[in-house]
């Protein structure tokens, strides 16, 4: 089994921890001038997305995850399932249940690329793309011409999610959102 | 392309050699003298938590001048200083670079609070004034330093240290396993360290004089080697007679460079102030 002591640590490596995969995030290399040697390490677990921070004595080692980062195209969900394909030309597919999907299901658009986290194959995390494109499905009546600052409504958007969207915007508009805050950016011109 | 060029700018090399310039003229003035010392010497130190790097010959990389300096002072030197490159063999990290530069110097007939006082007068004339703090290592422990494992006392004043930020402090009253090359008085070593904003950047002694305890000393070292199973260091006889011989009353300490002039330029590590750090040398 793949093990990286204390020296091979560094940013981005991926690492089992408490037997969750984990990504190295910061490695800062510590020593007291006469004394031991050891890392003080932070981790993301990839599973919960939680931030880890450990300390090691120099020379420990810790076990490699097999932890893969592709980017993969989103098809459809069979209600339990969200199933994504690979874009190397492989069409081969994966599965990922609602744990994986987490927060990214509100922004999941079939034919759009996702970054998708696999161990030991199985997808662990979905990761959407900065911004997306979806169709508003209903939203009360646009007034036209209101631009007044800061006035929003409701919009729900083909995935399902509900964001705040300007008072001009009307059903069947697209618009762009922000994944990172679930936040409307602009109207995609037709 | 080969990336060819240095990693800090001409800006902060200027800031290196004016602090450089700034050191010499600090000991110039005080009347310390200038040596130069080997860098590669037949022998290495026995501190089992320092590794020396070593040549095709077996010869060794100094991990610092003190065994070649000490022998100046044994040998009839009066106050000496030097500025000049150290290697450590795994010291790699944001403030650890596996070479660098020290200034080590010592003082004939200074003890530890003297010596204290002239480091903090180095560290003013290089990044300014300042308040210096003092604090005990018990009390930045904060657990029985007796009872504790040396591996938790380690880690638990490395934190201490790393949260002393803003100041400048010196830790004192060392435990006496953590003595090093300084002598034990009432218990408690005869050592002292200056963090300044959470960085350690000296560490000093009055200095260990007896050569029958210091020969116990480089003899345990190597004990706790072959327990953790690092190579033993083969003891330096000529450090050894030099202190049979006499060393002098004196008080010495070593200043890490390189983590000053970070200080100085409020750089993030030790990597944006070398021109070439080991990723690039």
């Amino acid at each position: 089994m793949a093990t990286y002591a204390t020296n091979e640590f560094r940013a981005g490596l991926k690492v089992l921890l408490e037997g969750d995969p984990c990504t190295i995030l910061e490695n800062e290399f510590v020593k007291p001038g006469k004394g031991k040697a050891f890392n003080r390490v932070k981790f993301r677990n990839l599973k919960t997305g939680r931030v880890w921070e450990r300390t090691f004595k120099s020379g420990e080692s810790i076990e490699a995850a097999d932890v893969l980062e592709l980017s993969m195209e989103y098809l459809y969900t069979d209600g339990e399932f969200w199933h994504f394909m690979k874009t190397d030309g492989s069409y081969e597919q994966v599965a990922a249940g609602a744990a994986a999907v987490g927060e990214t299901q509100p922004w999941l658009k079939e034919q759009e690329v996702y970054g998708i986290t696999l161990w030991a194959g199985d997808p662990i995390s979905v990761t959407p793309p900065n911004f997306v494109e979806l169709e508003v499905t209903e939203t009360d009546p646009g007034l036209k011409g209101d631009t007044a600052q800061g006035a929003t409504k409701p919009a729900t958007l083909s995935t399902g999610a509900t964001i705040r969207v300007p008072l001009f915007v009307n059903q069947g508009d697209v618009l762009r959102i922000d994944t990172r805050t679930g936040e409307y950016v602009g109207r995609v011109q037709g | 392309m080969t990336d060819w060029r240095p990693s800090c700018s001409t800006e902060v090399l200027a800031a290196r050699a004016d602090m450089l310039a700034a050191t010499r003229s600090f000991f110039a003035a005080r009347e310390v003298m200038e040596v130069q010392t080997a860098t590669l010497a037949a022998h290495g130190v026995t501190d089992p938590a320092i590794e020396s790097m070593r040549t095709a010959d077996g010869r060794y990389l100094q991990t610092s001048p003190e065994y070649q300096m000490k022998r100046l002072l044994a040998a009839g030197a009066p106050s000496i200083y030097q500025i000049g490159p150290v290697f450590r063999a795994g010291e790699a990290g944001r403030w650890h670079n596996p070479e660098f530069t020290m200034i080590e110097w010592y003082r004939v007939g200074m003890d530890a609070e003297a010596l204290m006082r002239e480091v903090a007068d180095l560290v003013d004339a290089l990044l300014g004034p300042s308040d210096y703090d003092r604090r005990a290592y018990a009390d930045m422990v904060g657990v029985p330093v007796e009872s504790t494992p040396e591996d938790e006392l380690d880690l638990r004043i490395s934190e201490a240290i790393a949260k002393l930020s803003p100041a400048r402090v010196f830790i004192t009253e060392y435990p006496a396993p953590q003595a090093a090359l300084a002598r034990v008085e009432g218990g408690v070593a005869a050592r002292f360290e200056l963090v300044v904003d959470g960085l350690e950047v000296a560490n000093g002694y009055h200095e260990l004089r007896d050569a029958d305890e210091l020969r116990r000393r480089m003899v345990r070292d190597n004990a706790l080697r072959r327990e953790e199973s690092l190579a033993e260091i083969p003891l330096d006889e000529g450090f050894l007679a030099a202190h049979a011989h006499g060393l002098p009353d004196c008080a010495g300490v070593a200043v890490g460079f390189d983590r000053l002039v970070a200080l100085k330029l409020g750089a993030d590590g030790l990597a944006a102030v070398m021109p070439f750090p080991a990723e690039r040398a």
